[in-house]
C-alpha cells in the first residue's frame, strides 16, 4: 500500500523555507498529542531540528467544542539550530471552531490555516463563542485558508473497513496528519509501523487509521490548492553528527535518575504522589524495577518525601519527584533531612501558583521555595535544568552532590521541559565518572556525625552494620558527639556548619561562564532554568544586530557557582527575565549588591523570543540615552 | 563500641543504650522500654538489625535509650519513614514507636495506609489518652468532658478506639496491652513473630497529666477482675475468680457478660476466642465493663515488601539484565553522519 501510493506520486515542485512553525489544535477528544507526536518523529527523520510544546487542559476530558477544552500541540522545526518551539505559529491546524477561536490571534498574518469544515457545525460554532461562521464572514481573510471537510473525507476513506462511526470519526486526525506529511514532504512509514504496533490486538483500527493516513497524504497530491498555497520543504539542519532521540524532560530525569544512581552504586528509592506535571516521572521509573528502581506511590506527598528519607537512611538515594504544592507539604521532612544530613533528591516539576495556580501550563515561580521555604536555617543545593535533555545531566548532578555532601537536593524543571521534546544527542555513558558511595564500617572512635574535613560531609552509616548502631533525628546534635544537645554556643556553631558545608559545594561546581558572548560589555542576560531557548535565540539575535549583550545561565541556583559576582560587574547592566514575579533577580540583588533589572511575564507559557528582544533593546537605547 | 560476634548471645544490657532517659518519674514509659528491651534477645534480635523509628511526642523519645539504629522523625510520620527504611532493606527488624496524639492525630493517614499495606513491622502505640509533651491537651483518645487547657469546659471531641482503627484499616494483627503488665512481652513477641505490619495499643500511664485513667485495669489487687486476656481457641473467661465471661446474644449479634454458674449459665455458653475473626475482633475492641487483652485479631495476609521482590524478580526475569544503553534507545532514535 505504502509503496503504491507512494509510486503515484510526481515530484512536485515545493517552496523551500528555512523554518516554520505548525500549531495543531483540536478538542481534547481529537488525538492532538498523538498527531504532534508522530508528526516531531517524522520531522526528527527528516533531520531537521526541532522543539515542541504541547498544551493541553486540565480537565481530562472537557466538554466537546468548548475553547476551554482545546488541546494544541506546537512543533518548530527548522533546517537551523533552534531552541524554542516557536513565537507565532505559521501554520494551524484547526480541527474544530474552539481551536481557531483560541488561535487566531497569535497566528501570523498571511499563515496557513487548514480547517475541518465538518466540524463547524452550528452548534459548535456557537460553543466556539461564534456569532457567524468565520469561513464565510472574513474573520479569516488576513490568512491563507484550506478549508476541507476532513470529518466527510475520513469517514469515506475507512468505508471499506467497516467501523462503527465513533472509531471511524476518531481516525480524522490520521488524515490530517497525513495532509500535513504531504504538505512538508514528510515520510509516513514510521508512522505505519506505529500504528500497526500500537493496534496490534485489533488490526481493523490499524487498517482504518493506515487508510485515513494515506487518503490525507493523496488529497494532497492531487487536490489543486487555491493560490499561494504550496506544498513545501524545509533542508535539514547541520546537528552534530551522533546518535539521536527525541526526549522530554520528565523521561530525561527519569532516566538521568537512574544513571546517577548507577554512578553511586546505589539503588533508587522514588517516593511520589501523583501531581501534574509530575507524574509521568513516577510512571517513568516505575517501569525500571529490573534497575533496582523501587518506586512507592505513598498516600500522600509526606510519606512520599519521609518513605525517601526513610530509604536514604537504609543506604538507597531515596528521590521524591512532585510539583510546587507538594514541596510545599513536605518542606517539614526536607527540614528532617538537612538536620539528619541525609541525602535526598526531590524533583520539582514547577507549574503556575498559587495554591493550585495553573496546574498544566508553566512557570519558575519556586526558585524562593526551594531556596529558603523551609522552618529555621536550613540550608540546601537547589540545581535547575535549562532544556529537556540537560534534565538528564543535572539530576546525575543531583545524586553526585547528594551523596557525596550528604544534603538534600532540589532539582528544578518545570512544566514545559517536563513536555517539551528536542532531537537530543544520547550521552557517551562510558565518559560518565562514576562516584561510588561507601558506607562508614568502623567502629572505631565512631558517632553518627564524624566529618569530612573537606567536604564537611558526616558519615553515612547504614543500619545492618554490626557495632554502629546510633541514633539520629530532628533535635540538634552535639557537634562533637552526635548526641541532643541544647548547648546555645553549640547551636550557634551548627547552624553555621550547615551553613559553610552547603556554601562549600560552590567549590565542587563549574565557575560561572557566560553561555554566549563576551565576558564584558552593554548588557548581560541572565536566565535560569527553561527560559534557556528563548534567551539563547533573542541574544543569538540581539548580537547579529550588532548589540554587546551576552547570555548567562544559571543551573546552580544555591549555592550560586564562583566568580558570578565578577562576571555581573563586567557589564553595564544586568537584566534577568523570569517567569515569576522577580525570584532570581532578588536573589542575585540580595547576594552581590548590584542593580539587576528584573524581566517578568507569568502567562503560564514561555516566553516569546520577539519580547525579549524588544525588551533588552529599549533597556539598551535607555542607557544610550 | 564494638563489633558484635555472630554467636553472640544478647542481653537486655545489649539493647540498652548510654543515654540518660528523661521521662517524668513515674511514667508508664519506663516499664515499657523495660520490657522490649527485656524481650528483644529472647527473640534473637540483634541491635545491628534492629530499628526503632518514632515521630514526635513523649513516646518517639524512645529510639534515643535503645542500643539499636534509631530515627526520631517528625510529628506523625514515623510509618512513612519506616516504609522508605524497610523497602530499602527488607532484612531489618523495623519497630515504629508512636502515641496517641502522633500516630492518631497528626499521623491517623499514615498509620491507616502502612496498616492496610501489610509492611512487615511492628507499630507500638502508646495511649495516655492525653498529649504530653505540649503540656496537657486532650488527645484523640480523649474520654469526652475532660478538663484540659484546650478545653476548660470539658472535650467535646468523640474519642477514636485504636483497635477498631487499626482494624478498620485491615491491620492483619492487632493486639493491645498496658505498660506494667507482665503479659506485655508476650504481646510483643507475637507481634514480632507475625509477617506483617502488627499493631499493639498500649495503655499508658501518664502520672502528670492524666493520672490514673486505666487504674481500674492496671490496679495491681483490683485491675485483674476488669482484664480480659484472650487466648486463641480458648472460652473468654474473667473476673477476680474467672467467674466472669462472655455469651452471645443471637437476636443483637453482641456480647454480653455472664457469670458462669448463674442463671443456667454454663462453660459451654462462653463464646470460644477466634483470632481469625474480624467480627468477634470488632466487638472486642470496645466492651463494656471489661477490657479485651492480647491477641485481639491475628490472619496472615500477603506482605507488601514480599510482593514487592515478586515484582522486582518478575521484571528481572522479563526485561533481563539491566542495561542503560538500550534504555536509553528505546523507541525512536535516528543517526546524523
Amino acid at each position: 500500500m505504502e509503496t503504491s501510493a507512494a509510486a503515484r506520486v510526481q515530484p512536485i515542485p515545493r517552496e523551500t523555507l528555512d523554518s516554520v512553525v505548525i500549531r495543531f489544535a483540536g478538542d481534547s477528544g481529537d488525538g492532538i498529542q498523538l498527531t504532534g507526536s508522530q508528526f516531531t518523529d517524522a520531522t526528527a527523520d527528516a533531520g531537521n531540528d526541532l522543539s515542541t510544546f504541547p498544551d493541553y487542559p486540565a480537565e481530562i476530558r472537557a466538554p466537546a467544542g468548548t475553547t476551554y477544552g482545546v488541546s494544541v500541540f506546537q512543533i518548530h522545526f527548522a533546517s537551523h539550530d533552534i531552541q524554542t518551539p516557536g513565537d507565532v505559529p505559521d501554520v494551524l491546524v484547526a480541527m474544530n471552531p474552539a481551536a481557531l477561536m483560541v488561535s487566531t490571534d497569535i497566528l501570523k498574518p498571511g499563515g496557513l490555516v487548514v480547517v475541518n469544515t465538518g466540524a463547524f457545525t452550528a452548534n459548535n460554532l456557537k460553543k466556539a463563542g461564534y456569532e457567524s461562521n468565520p469561513l464565510e464572514d472574513g474573520t479569516l481573510d488576513r490568512f491563507r485558508v484550506l478549508a476541507i471537510d476532513v470529518t466527510r473525507l475520513t469517514l469515506d476513506a475507512v468505508k471499506t473497513v467497516g467501523l462503527g462511526s465513533k472509531e471511524a470519526n476518531r481516525c480524522k486526525n490520521m488524515w490530517t496528519l497525513g495532509l500535513m506529511y504531504w504538505l512538508f514532504g514528510r515520510e509516513r512509514d514510521q508512522t505505519v509501523k506505529w500504528l500497526e504496533g500500537k493496534f496490534a490486538k485489533r488490526p481493523k483500527l490499524a487498517e482504518a487509521n493506515i487508510a485515513a493516513l494515506n487518503a490525507g497524504h493523496i488529497y494532497g497530491e492531487n487536490a489543486e490548492l487555491p493560490h499561494g498555497i504550496n506544498a513545501y520543504q524545509v533542508p535539514s539542519a547541520h546537528l552534530a553528527p551522533g546518535e539521536y532521540r527525541n526526549i522530554s524532560g520528565n523521561e530525561a530525569t527519569a532516566w538521568g535518575l537512574v544513571t546517577g544512581a548507577k554512578l553511586a552504586g546505589l539503588k533508587v528509592m522514588y517516593g511520589s504522589y501523583p501531581i501534574t506535571p509530575a507524574s509521568n516521572l513516577l510512571h517513568n521509573l516505575a517501569r525500571l524495577k529490573h534497575f533496582g528502581v523501587t518506586t512507592f506511590q505513598a498516600e500522600d506527598e509526606i510519606a512520599a518525601v519521609s518513605a525517601a528519607v526513610g530509604a536514604s537512611f537504609g543506604g538507597s538515594i531515596g528521590v521524591t519527584g512532585t510539583s510546587g504544592p507538594g514541596v510545599a507539604l513536605k518542606a517539614e521532612a526536607i527540614g528532617l533531612a538537612i538536620a539528619a544530613e541525609l541525602p535526598l533528591v526531590i524533583v520539582n516539576v514547577q507549574r503556575g501558583g498559587p495554591s493550585t495556580g495553573l496546574p498544566t501550563k508553566t512557570e519558575q515561580s519556586d526558585l524562593f521555595q526551594a531556596v529558603w521555604g523551609r522552618n529555621g536555617d536550613a540550608p540546601l543545593v537547589v540545581l535547575a535544568a535549562a532544556t529537556p535533555g540537560d534534565c538528564y545531566y543535572m539530576a546525575i548532578e543531583a545524586i553526585r552532590i547528594a551523596v557525596k555532601y550528604m544534603t538534600p537536593v532540589i532539582l528544578l524543571t518545570d512544566g514545559s521541559l517536563a513536555n517539551s521534546a528536542e532531537p537530543w544527542p544520547l550521552p557517551d555513558l562510558d565518559a560518565l565518572e562514576p562516584f561510588p558511595v561507601e558506607f562508614h564500617k568502623d567502629p572505631e572512635g565512631f558517632h553518627p556525625f564524624l566529618r569530612d574535613a573537606n567536604t564537611l560531609a558526616r558519615v553515612w552509616a547504614v543500619p545492618g552494620t554490626p557495632g554502629l548502631e546510633h541514633r539520629i533525628g530532628g533535635l540538634e546534635k552535639h557537634r562533637d558527639t552526635g548526641h541532643i544537645s541544647y548547648d546555645p554556643h553549640n547551636h550557634h556553631l551548627m547552624t553555621k556548619l550547615r551553613h559553610n558545608k552547603v556554601q562549600g559545594i560552590a567549590r565542587d561546581i563549574a565557575a560561572a561562564k557566560v553561555d554566549q558572548g563576551e565576558d564584558h560589555g552593554d548588557l548581560l542576560v541572565v536566565g535560569w532554568g527553561s527560559t534557556y531557548g528563548s534567551i539563547s535565540q533573542a541574544v543569538r539575535e540581539l548580537r547579529k544586530a550588532g548589540h554587546h549583550v551576552s547570555h548567562l545561565h544559571i543551573r546552580n541556583i544555591w549555592p550560586l557557582p564562583e566568580g558570578l559576582g565578577t562576571l555581573l560587574r563586567s557589564f553595564n547592566s544586568v537584566l534577568v527575565p523570569e517567569l515569576n514575579n522577580g525570584q532570581l533577580v532578588k536573589l542575585l540583588r540580595a547576594e552581590y549588591l548590584i542593580d539587576c533589572e528584573s524581566l517578568t511575564r507569568v502567562t503560564g507559557r514561555p516566553f516569546r523570543i520577539a519580547s525579549l528582544v524588544q525588551a533588552v533593546e529599549e533597556r539598551l537605547q535607555r542607557s544610550a540615552e | 563500641m564494638s563489633s558484635n560476634p555472630p554467636d553472640k548471645e544478647y542481653t537486655r544490657k545489649d539493647f540498652s543504650s548510654d543515654q540518660e532517659v528523661r521521662w517524668c518519674p513515674g511514667c508508664g514509659d519506663y516499664a515499657i522500654l523495660a520490657a522490649v528491651q527485656r524481650t528483644l534477645p529472647s527473640l534473637g534480635s540483634t541491635p545491628e538489625n534492629t530499628v526503632f523509628i518514632s515521630g514526635i511526642g513523649c513516646s518517639s523519645r524512645f529510639p534515643y535509650y535503645m542500643n539499636t539504629y534509631g530515627f526520631h522523625t517528625i510529628h506523625g510520620r514515623a510509618p512513612a519513614f519506616a516504609t522508605g527504611l524497610k523497602l530499602a532493606n527488607p532484612e531489618l527488624d523495623v519497630w515504629v514507636i508512636t502515641g496517641d496524639g502522633d500516630g492518631l492525630s497528626i499521623g491517623g493517614n499514615h498509620l491507616l495506609h502502612v496498616l492496610r499495606r501489610n509492611m512487615d513491622l511492628q507499630i507500638m502505640l502508646f495511649n495516655n489518652q492525653i498529649y504530653g509533651l505540649t503540656k496537657g491537651q486532650y488527645s484523640p483518645t480523649s474520654q469526652v468532658g475532660i478538663v484540659t487547657p484546650s478545653s476548660p469546659l470539658g472535650s467535646i471531641d468523640q474519642p477514636v478506639v485504636p483497635v477498631r482503627f487499626a482494624l478498620g484499616a485491615r491491620a492483619t494483627f492487632v493486639a493491645r496491652a498496658f505498660d506494667t503488665s507482665k503479659k506485655l512481652p508476650d504481646a510483643l513477641s507475637a507481634a514480632r513473630k507475625h509477617k506483617g505490619a502488627s499493631f499493639i495499643e498500649i495503655l499508658q500511664n501518664c502520672p502528670v497529666f492524666n493520672d490514673g485513667i486505666f487504674e481500674l485495669i492496671t490496679d495491681r489487687k483490683a485491675g485483674p477482675a476488669y482484664q480480659l486476656w484472650l487466648e486463641h481457641g480458648q472460652p473468654m473467661r474473667f473476673g477476680a475468680d474467672g467467674e466472669k465471661g462472655l455469651r452471645l446474644q443471637p437476636k443483637t449479634l453482641s456480647l454480653e457478660i455472664v457469670t458462669v454458674g448463674e442463671g443456667g449459665v454454663t462453660d459451654d455458653d462462653i463464646v470460644i476466642h477466634d483470632e481469625t475473626n474480624p467480627s468477634l475482633a470488632w466487638m472486642l475492641a470496645d466492651l463494656p465493663e471489661v477490657v479485651a487483652l492480647g491477641v485481639i485479631y491475628r490472619q496472615p495476609a500477603p506482605v507488601y515488601n514480599e510482593s514487592l521482590q515478586v515484582q522486582r524478580d518478575l521484571a528481572k526475569e522479563r526485561f533481563g539484565e539491566p542495561d542503560l544503553h538500550a534504555l536509553l534507545r528505546q523507541g525512536h532514535t535516528w543517526t546524523v553522519s
